[in-house]
């Protein structure tokens, strides 16, 4: 057992979630599976959707794997940046717009 | 880099040093199946060829550019270079056998002072085909090669031309700075003369290959986007987009050991292997000759002094279908590079 809570080498072993609940960890994988197939929307531009919300939700894992997907796509890094600033425009508006509420109770309160 | 890795005296230099990081480390401690082991349970092993139809001749190792995962080690430094008698000896197997193909790499094939002469007598020699690796800048490097694509035309020639990428910045961390510009000027007089026009029947061929340490992705979908980027910034029209793997021997090895990308690299090739690539992999049906006329079963193997079974004749004077039909292919770690995803060959995907 490693005693921190990231591994990179964990990332390859994502698959053995079935091994406590194969059936669930099945519909799970197939789910993704088309979720990431061509449809109305590209490969790749999935694969920028994915890189952008790896960031937002810091999931270090997810950052190492879309990395390579976006590259190996054909994605240049200047696009790749773009969409981490979509995340982190996404991500800052998210706490300022709460302001509007901070306002609210404020003004609420105050004489 | 401005050098060959030769040109430095580097250690991966060393075919046999290749050869070694190849058969230890993770394949040697059992971390990872070797290329043999994946090929056992498909009954594919020993690897056979199929027929040999391609011919594919390494008319030396200079070159005017020195890109960063060449698998050739190419470069201005390198003097080997192919013979005009190594070359006769050639033109007698292809008048005397039903390959198709002739399909002529380097280093940069044009700068061979017999490489006019070659591809005119092997039109006279019959072959369907012939196809030129060009590395586009040649063209461009000196005067008298500014009429290469007047004479590709001439000549019937089907060009193949590496082009990483359909903007400046990937492709010249690659190839070298300033290359990208030149590689669109070459593409533009190639398009001027007739080539990559629909109708024309002068073909013209892209080779994208991963800049880095990843796998090619979909050869459709990115042909796709070089066919709508070329035209739309720089009105080139080409046929077909060839993704090609890159395979870990010489520059592009010593890439991936430097930036400590080699273990990952490998594992990702071998998690990717593809069976169904394996009917199609190119040395089933390609034979590839090197500077001094000494036979291999693909350039890659050339590369790593891996000569042919030695039952199945080594070098070209000693061409004989039969045996060279009947051989065992030599296999190494290397392989794996043409068995991932979709497979890679000189053609592209495979599968």
């Amino acid at each position: 057992m490693s005693n921190t809570y990231y591994d990179p080498a964990d990332l390859k072993k994502f698959g053995d979630i079935a091994d406590f609940e194969p059936e669930l960890a099945k519909k799970f994988f197939d789910y993704y599976g088309d979720v990431f197939a061509e449809g109305e929307l590209t490969v790749r531009e999935k694969s920028l959707i994915a890189l952008a919300v790896s960031h937002a939700i810091q999931c270090p894992y997810c950052i190492d794997a879309y990395t390579s997907d976006a590259l190996q796509k054909g994605t240049t890094e200047k696009q790749m940046m773009e969409a981490v600033h979509v995340a982190a425009a996404i991500r800052g508006g998210a706490s300022l717009v709460h302001g509007v509420q901070m306002m609210n109770k404020a003004k609420k309160l105050s004489m | 880099m401005s050098k060959s890795l030769q040109a430095q005296h580097h250690d991966l230099a060393d075919k046999t040093t290749q050869l070694k990081i190849l058969s230890n480390g993770i394949f040697g401690e059992g971390k990872l199946p070797t290329f043999k082991k994946k090929l056992e349970p498909l009954q594919e092993f020993p690897l056979k060829p199929t027929s040999i139809e391609i011919f594919q001749v390494n008319v030396g190792y200079m070159c005017n550019q020195v890109c960063k995962h060449c698998h050739v080690d190419a470069g201005p430094d390198r003097k080997e270079i192919m013979t005009r008698e190594t070359m006769e000896q050639c033109l007698d197997v292809l008048r005397n056998t039903k390959i198709h193909t002739l399909d002529l790499t380097g280093g940069a094939p044009e700068m061979n002072p017999d490489f006019r002469w070659f591809v005119e007598e092997a039109n006279k020699a019959g072959v369907e085909e012939i196809i030129v690796r060009s590395n586009l800048t040649i063209i461009l490097a000196n005067p008298k090669y500014h009429d290469l694509p007047e004479f590709f035309k001439k000549n019937k020639v089907r060009v193949v031309s590496s082009l990483p990428f359909y903007q400046a910045d990937k492709t010249d961390r690659q190839r070298g700075d300033g290359v990208f510009d030149k590689s669109i000027k070459a593409l533009q007089m190639l398009n001027e003369v007739g080539y990559g026009r629909e109708g024309s029947g002068l073909f013209l061929d892209l080779v994208y290959n991963p800049s880095g340490a990843f796998l090619p992705g979909d050869q459709m979908a990115l042909e796709r986007d070089f066919k709508k980027e070329l035209k739309e910034h720089f009105d080139i029209e080409f046929n077909s987009l060839f993704t090609i793997t890159n395979i870990p021997i010489s520059r592009f090895l010593e890439f991936l050991i430097r930036t400590e990308n080699y273990e990952d690299y490998m594992e990702s090739l071998v998690n990717a292997f593809n069976p169904a690539a394996v009917s199609g992999v190119m040395c089933r049906n390609t034979i590839s000759i090197d500077y001094d006329g000494y036979m291999f079963d693909c350039d890659f193997n050339q590369m790593l002094g891996l000569k042919l079974d030695k039952s199945a004749g080594q070098h070209i004077k000693d061409f004989d279908l039969q045996k060279l039909e009947n051989r065992d292919i030599i296999i190494n770690q290397h392989c794996f590079g043409c068995t991932a995803g979709a497979g890679s060959s000189c053609q592209g995907t495979v599968a």
